[in-house]
């Protein structure tokens, strides 16, 4: 046999070889449990990934929240029931912080209330501007695109630290107002500008993920319906409300779920940036539970785990609302 | 065939093996912050003590300050980290900590550090048990621009003057020089606690539990009218929330600020990059209405009950503990020694300008007034839980958000709270 054959049967060896040892194995499997059950041995190994990953993290979380102490195995912990929700919920008037056993945690609650819509619609609404203006055949439009996903892939702390040092005291934009002979401001100092900027920064950081997804949307509505619009006479108002919009809804409704998500998690950002502060303005529900699990001593692990239950039943409810609603428009 | 089959598995073989037989030496981790020299002296040290100990290796990682105080607990909550640290929360990690006693020279170390060996124990004041050594000794305190009192004409604060004098004055030169802010304070509940306690405040009475007191309303009282008249500004207490530390010394390196209270770890920093540029001075601790005290600090080099290699990490603690080489650790870093001995001889600081030298004696100088609530506080296993309180309540009443009356519950709420949650070792 000549080299080449020796080679060509190396191969064939070398590439049948998993199915040589594999299919006895998957034969003896199947006379085993019977051929209905098959499906369920394919899908065990990315069934256990979900269990391993997805699913027992949560299952701890939920034991975290029932156990008390500082200790980090769940076999340490001291069994405390119901203990860390009821000290969240520990409230005498739910609308007055001040009155609740952990108030920081209704703060962060608040602030988050106001947060995420405010963010959400702003950012939505900025994203489906930029994606409208970039379908257009606007001259330099493959540029423009680029620059807005640009901020998408800094790291969050890079861009919280470019802010601090432009909305900082002797920061970029004070030099700038004061060149133009502006007063300048302490814009991190005071709670309502600073939580301006904490919308301001979270959007400009993460539009351009947004107007991405809306873009490709606007790219799949075919062109002839638009065209048909206008040679109806449709005002272009009038072919965004009506086409545009109902047309773009199935993408809408994605963005909008990934944007309150994120929105809702935000942390890092904020982190960096005011910290929280000033007093406890910017502070977000992820900080809080970051702070009580993580930066205090002793670490709350167990009201930390309680807290990130309670935001993601609320985050559970609130997207199954949005997509009955989101199906009852469709089925109308 | 068959040779082949043989060489293909010794070579996995010694693949695998590798690994193993790298791993018999011993392999010592020591995490070292990135303040100062950072880890670069111990690295240096730990060479001569490889060379006596052949097969041990001593890797010195120098890592971030934040990653110590929050990354670093949970490590260690998981039984993972490094074999030995360089930290400050010094009661607060008291459980993790190893007993090397036998390893080390019990009797040396207890005549050296009698005082300090005592953090280290978690309030248990029965323990005789050494935990580690103590590296450095930290020294709240005051940093004045002399050059602007001089501008100003404004004679400055001498030793006994209290804190009021201190922001009057500082005020006045602020004012005379068009100087943005008069004084400063480190957004940290330690240096706030140099404050509370000169106005009476105990933080911790003995038996370990949070004392709220009128000593320390009226250190907060004081703290938040200096905000409100501008004395002080918002950018470090006021515009940031939760816990997190914040310092503005390069106000300070600036010549922002006219007196700013930080701490004598920054001192190698004016001296390199201050230097002559302005007149400076570290001033004596301004006295509040009981006593003219500052907050003592420092780090302690630990050896972790996780460690595989108790022995060795605890006789390499030994070794850095030698006089000769916690002089040169000592001399190189530009610290206060913690140390009797040295304490009491002096250290030369061979690299520090004079400025710095006479700064240094006027940390130590302060060491014999602390008021032993310091002490206790500095010691206590919930100081930090105290500290993160402080730091978010105050930052709240400036804000507007709380009243002193509700902070002073909150905070008193927030420990004992910290202290439920801890619970008991099970």
């Amino acid at each position: 046999m000549g080299a080449r054959a020796q080679f060509a049967t190396a191969a064939v060896t070398l590439i049948t070889l998993p199915a040589r040892i594999i299919e006895p194995l998957m034969s003896g499997l199947q006379r085993f449990i019977g051929i209905k059950r098959m499906p369920w041995a394919f899908l065990l190994p990315n069934l256990l990934a979900v269990v391993l990953f997805a699913l027992l993290p949560v299952v701890i979380n939920v034991y975290y929240s029932l156990s008390g102490s500082d200790r980090l195995f769940p076999w340490d912990r001291p069994y405390v029931g119901g203990y860390n929700y009821q000290s969240l919920l520990d409230c005498k008037n739910f609308l007055d912080p001040s009155t609740c056993s952990r108030d920081l945690f209704w703060r962060a609650l608040g602030n988050t209330m106001v947060f995420v819509p405010v963010q959400v619609v702003c950012m939505i609404g900025i994203a489906m501007l930029t994606a409208v203006c970039l379908n257009r055949d606007i001259r330099g439009r493959g540029f423009f695109r680029g620059v807005f996903f640009f901020p998408v892939m800094l790291s969050p702390v890079v861009v919280a630290l470019t802010w601090q040092w432009i909305l900082q005291r002797n920061g970029a934009l004070n030099g700038l107002m004061s060149g133009a002979g502006l007063t300048p401001v302490n814009w991190l100092v005071f709670p309502d500008t600073a939580f301006f900027w904490s919308i301001f920064v979270t959007v400009w950081a993460h539009m351009g993920f947004y107007t991405i997804i809306l873009l490709a949307g606007l790219q799949a509505i075919p062109r002839d319906v638009y065209e048909a619009a206008r040679m109806d006479s449709a005002t272009p108002w009038r072919a965004f409300t009506r086409i545009t919009l109902p047309l773009l809804k199935p993408v809408l409704l994605v963005v909008f779920i990934l944007a309150v998500i994120r929105s809702v998690q935000t942390f890092d950002e904020l982190y960096v940036l005011t910290g929280g502060g000033p007093g406890s303005a910017t502070m977000l529900m992820v900080q809080y539970i970051y702070d009580v699990g993580f930066a205090s001593q002793p670490r709350n692990f167990g009201l930390a785990a309680a807290a990130s239950l309670m935001l993601g039943v609320a985050l559970l409810i609130f997207t199954g609302i949005q997509m009955r609603i989101s199906r009852g428009g469709n089925n109308d | 065939m068959r040779r082949a089959l043989l060489k293909t598995t010794t070579a996995i073989g010694l693949v695998i093996a590798a690994p193993a037989m790298v791993a018999h030496g011993q392999q010592i981790t020591v995490w070292a912050g990135d303040t100062g020299t950072g880890g670069k002296i111990f690295a240096e040290m730990a060479e001569k003590f490889e060379a006596e100990n052949p097969g041990v290796d001593v890797v010195v990682e120098e890592v971030s300050y934040q990653t110590l105080v929050e990354s670093l607990p949970v490590q260690l909550e998981a039984g993972e980290g490094p074999d030995i640290a360089i930290i400050t929360d010094l009661g607060g990690l008291s459980r993790f900590y190893q007993d090397i006693t036998q390893y080390v020279d019990a009797a040396y170390f207890e005549q050296e550090w009698s005082q300090t060996l005592q953090w280290l124990r978690g309030g248990n004041a029965d323990s005789t048990a050494i935990f580690g050594m103590p590296t450095t000794l930290t020294v709240n305190g005051g940093y004045a621009n002399l050059t602007l009192f001089e501008q100003a004409g404004v004679p400055v604060p001498q030793e006994g003057a209290t804190w009021q004098e201190w922001a009057e004055a500082s005020k006045q030169v602020a004012e005379a020089t068009g100087t943005e802010f008069a004084m400063e304070m480190d957004r940290s509940g330690h240096r706030f606690a140099s404050l509370a306690i000169s106005y009476g405040a105990e933080l911790v009475d003995e038996a370990g539990k949070p004392v709220i007191d009128d000593g320390l309303r009226a250190a907060i009282e004081q703290f938040v009218a200096w905000h409100k008249d501008g004395t002080m500004p918002m950018d470090l207490w006021g515009a940031v929330g939760g816990a997190t530390h914040r310092e503005l010394f390069s106000d300070f390196l600036n010549a922002n600020v006219v007196f700013y209270f930080g701490g004598s770890w920054t001192l190698n920093q004016m001296d390199s990059e201050v230097g002559d540029l302005f007149d400076w001075a570290v001033v004596p601790a301004p006295c509040g209405p009981s006593s003219c005290t500052v907050m003592p600090g420092g780090g302690a080099m630990t050896v972790f009950k996780h460690t595989k290699n108790a022995e060795m990490a605890g006789k390499l603690i030994n070794f850095y503990a030698q006089p000769e080489n916690l002089d040169y650790y000592i001399s190189n870093e530009v610290e206060i020694p913690s140390a009797a001995t040295q304490i009491k001889n002096g250290v030369d600081y061979p690299s520090a300008s004079e400025r710095t030298a006479q700064s240094l004696a006027t940390f130590i100088a302060q060491i014999p007034k602390m008021d032993a609530a310091a002490y206790r506080f500095q010691g206590w296993r919930f100081q930090r839980a105290m500290m993160n309180a402080l730091t978010t309540r105050i930052s709240q009443v400036l804000n507007d958000e709380l009243t002193v009356d509700a902070a002073l519950e909150r905070i008193e709420q927030d420990v004992n709270l910290a202290i439920e949650a801890a619970g008991k070792p099970s």
